[in-house]
């Protein structure tokens, strides 16, 4: 059945209506689908609204003071004398501190990853874009530095600079920068073979504009996955040092800390473990749930 | 006698592996004039990409120029520094490659791939680079171009990607457009509109072309004259008419002999050209093509012969040339053994079969 010429002439001028779905908000929707990575994504928020309000909330009176001692009600059971999750071995408020503890843990996971993300890049874009002998060079690098044990060189770093939060921060990153740059790097190499990486150097780009424009954002998805899987792991690495007593230093209050306190009178008082565990446990599994929700929505391969 | 554009003389391309040296261009000499437009035909493997590649000292690694010249309107692009390298790569000389699909960053719109093209080479303001994105597309015939600068490349089809592709070589002017099998990857519909695109702009702009291809019909409807390429090496060049209907060289008469043509009604068969085209870590000694000529003699074995002129405006480099060869024994070359199963199912096909 053929169509009079003027209706294919016709044809060609009708516009096809179509959604504009950029790659951003395509991974949105796709995240937004994961349930898991939507409760997950929901108690991150929340974390970050105790991390904040927390002091407000003292202020308010309506929470106690967490440093603040209280010798007659030590080791009070949750619900006594009004501590809702009960008091601890100095008689603290432990539902103060554990709000508090937030601030401490979150900050561990961001501003590591924040350390991380420069050295990561920097490293893994030298070495994956100049190849040969430079990524050689940085490479073994790399393997000398993930062959030191962690928590070693963490526990020498620390005891040598002190239990600063800055030199946490920093013992941690040092630690795990390697796997960013492992993988930035192997992004590049693959990224580097493709043709449009040909097609921008045949019309002339520069190398700066080559890794910023093409190779970086390529490479935006699986990095924005690693660092959000970095955040538990250093929140959990921050707690050990804290349980080691060689983290962040009393009386500010951290979960690690707290479960280290609470572990002295565990039969006693187990709630003051307890609590504090459950915190550490449910904030790396909602930071996990949402690295699996990104890595999922933001991989191209998992279109719908 | 037009302005000679590009030069390429004697030029060695090689790449240096662990199974040797692999000499990918072979001695190649070649030269394009302002405006024209030259087919280089061959197989693959046959170092027609490379001797492209070269031009924009963009040959990957391990390989490496090794010894020639290129001369682009008198300056020699392999003693360029690489300030000087990059500010030539698209705005003298730029590439259109074979697949659409992967040329084009995935993660940047269209119009902004176009642009930094321009900007690369500080040509125009950015203002000026929006506006001529916008020109660009309109002059590859994108629809609706206003819209389209914003899409990204998933958005566009492959026909759509290649104009993109090709407005992006043409965004700075330059005076010779590289195509590398640009209508491979496309449906055939779509390759006669590249055609035709490649031909207006060809006739409108006057930027000279480069065009590698294994595509007999598009260097026939498209180029005024033809390097044939086997092995790293010229074996024929010549104008257009000249080389289809009167090919020297046997491995350009091959050629012509394996593809169908539209213009002629042919009873025989196609012929593929047996064998594979040689190991270029370890080719054979005297003419490349020995291996597989249908017209071989001993000599061929032995030496190999020069690009020498057959007709006027054409060389070839043979012993043998076409033109002795006695038309009974072209003949013979053409029957194709197949088996006799195969023979049997075609004779019981009506209309089927010799």
């Amino acid at each position: 059945m053929a169509l009079p010429a003027a209706t294919i002439e016709q044809l060609g001028q009708w516009e096809v209506p179509e959604q504009q779905i950029g790659l951003w908000s395509d991974a949105l929707q796709r995240f937004r689908r994961n349930r898991l990575a939507i409760a997950g994504a929901a108690v991150v928020l929340l974390l970050v609204l105790i991390a904040f309000g927390s002091p407000l909330l003292v202020q308010l009176h309506l929470i106690a003071d967490p440093l603040k001692q209280h010798v007659e009600f030590i080791e009070a059971a949750p619900g006594q004398n009004g501590y809702a999750f009960g008091a601890d071995e100095l008689g603290r408020d432990t539902l103060s501190r554990l709000l508090f503890g937030s601030r401490v843990s979150l900050a561990v996971g961001i501003f590591v990853q924040a350390i991380i993300l420069p050295i990561g890049l920097a490293i893994g874009l030298t070495a994956g874009y100049f190849g040969g002998r430079i990524d050689n060079l940085l490479m073994r690098f790399t393997d000398i530095w993930y062959a030191f044990p962690d928590l070693l060189f963490v526990l020498v770093v620390v005891s040598v600079f002190g239990p600063s939060l800055l030199t946490i921060f920093g013992a941690i990153a040092l630690v795990n920068w390697v796997g960013l740059a492992r993988l930035v790097r192997g992004q590049v190499l693959s990224i580097k073979e493709k043709e449009f990486i040909e097609a921008a150097r045949s019309s002339g780009s520069a190398p700066a504009k080559l890794i910023l424009k093409h190779l970086l954002p390529n490479s935006l998805g699986p990095i924005i996955v690693t660092l959000t899987f970095g955040i538990p792991q250093a929140i959990f690495l921050e707690a050990v040092l804290s349980f080691l007593g060689v983290g962040i230093q009393p009386p500010t209050p951290t979960w690690g800390q707290m479960v280290f306190d609470g572990y002295e009178n565990i039969y006693a008082n187990p709630t003051s473990v307890v609590f504090p565990a459950l915190a550490i446990g449910f904030t790396l599994l909602a930071f996990s749930f949402v690295g699996d929700g990104l890595r999922d929505a933001l991989d191209p391969r998992m279109k719908r | 006698m037009a302005q000679t554009l590009l030069q390429v003389e004697d030029l060695h391309t090689q790449f240096f592996t662990r199974r040797g040296v692999v000499r990918a261009v072979d001695g190649v000499s070649l030269h394009i004039d302002a405006g024209e437009t030259l087919g280089v035909v061959g197989e693959s493997g046959c170092g027609k990409t490379m001797t492209a590649l070269s031009v924009l000292r963009l040959v990957p690694d391990p390989g490496r120029i090794t010894s020639g010249r290129i001369l682009f309107r008198g300056r020699d692009v392999t003693k360029m520094t690489d300030d000087e390298i990059r500010d030539f790569r698209g705005n003298d000389v730029a590439m259109i490659f074979q697949d659409p699909m992967t040329s084009l960053n995935p993660v940047t719109k269209i119009g902004s791939q176009i642009e930094e093209a321009m900007t690369a080479h500080k040509r125009f303001s950015p203002q000026e680079a929006g506006v001529r994105v916008i020109q660009l597309l309109k002059r590859v015939r994108v629809p609706a171009a206003e819209r389209r600068v914003s899409d990204y490349p998933h958005q566009f089809s492959g026909g759509m990607r290649q104009r993109a592709m090709i407005a992006m070589g043409l965004a700075n002017e330059p005076s010779l457009l590289i195509a590398d099998e640009p209508t491979t990857a496309l449906d055939v519909t779509v390759q006669a509109q590249i055609i035709d695109l490649l031909k207006q702009l060809n006739r409108e702009l006057g930027t000279a072309m480069m065009l590698i291809t294994h595509n007999m019909a598009l260097v026939a409807s498209l180029c005024e004259r033809v390097v044939v390429m086997y092995a790293g090496r010229v074996v024929e060049e010549g104008p257009v008419e000249r080389i289809f209907k009167s090919p020297q060289h046997p491995y350009t008469w091959s050629l012509l002999r394996s593809v169908p043509r539209v213009d002629e009604l042919r009873k025989d068969r196609l012929v593929s050209i047996k064998g594979l085209p040689p190991d270029l870590s370890n080719a054979p000694p005297g003419c490349k093509f020995h291996p597989r000529c249908p017209f071989v003699i001993d000599r061929c074995k032995r030496e190999e012969p020069e690009l020498a002129e057959v007709a006027p405006n054409q060389v070839a480099r043979c012993w043998v040339l076409m033109r002795n060869v006695p038309e009974e024994a072209a003949e013979v070359t053409k029957q194709v053994v197949i088996s006799e199963e195969a023979a049997k199912k075609l004779q019981e096909i009506p209309g089927a079969g010799s």
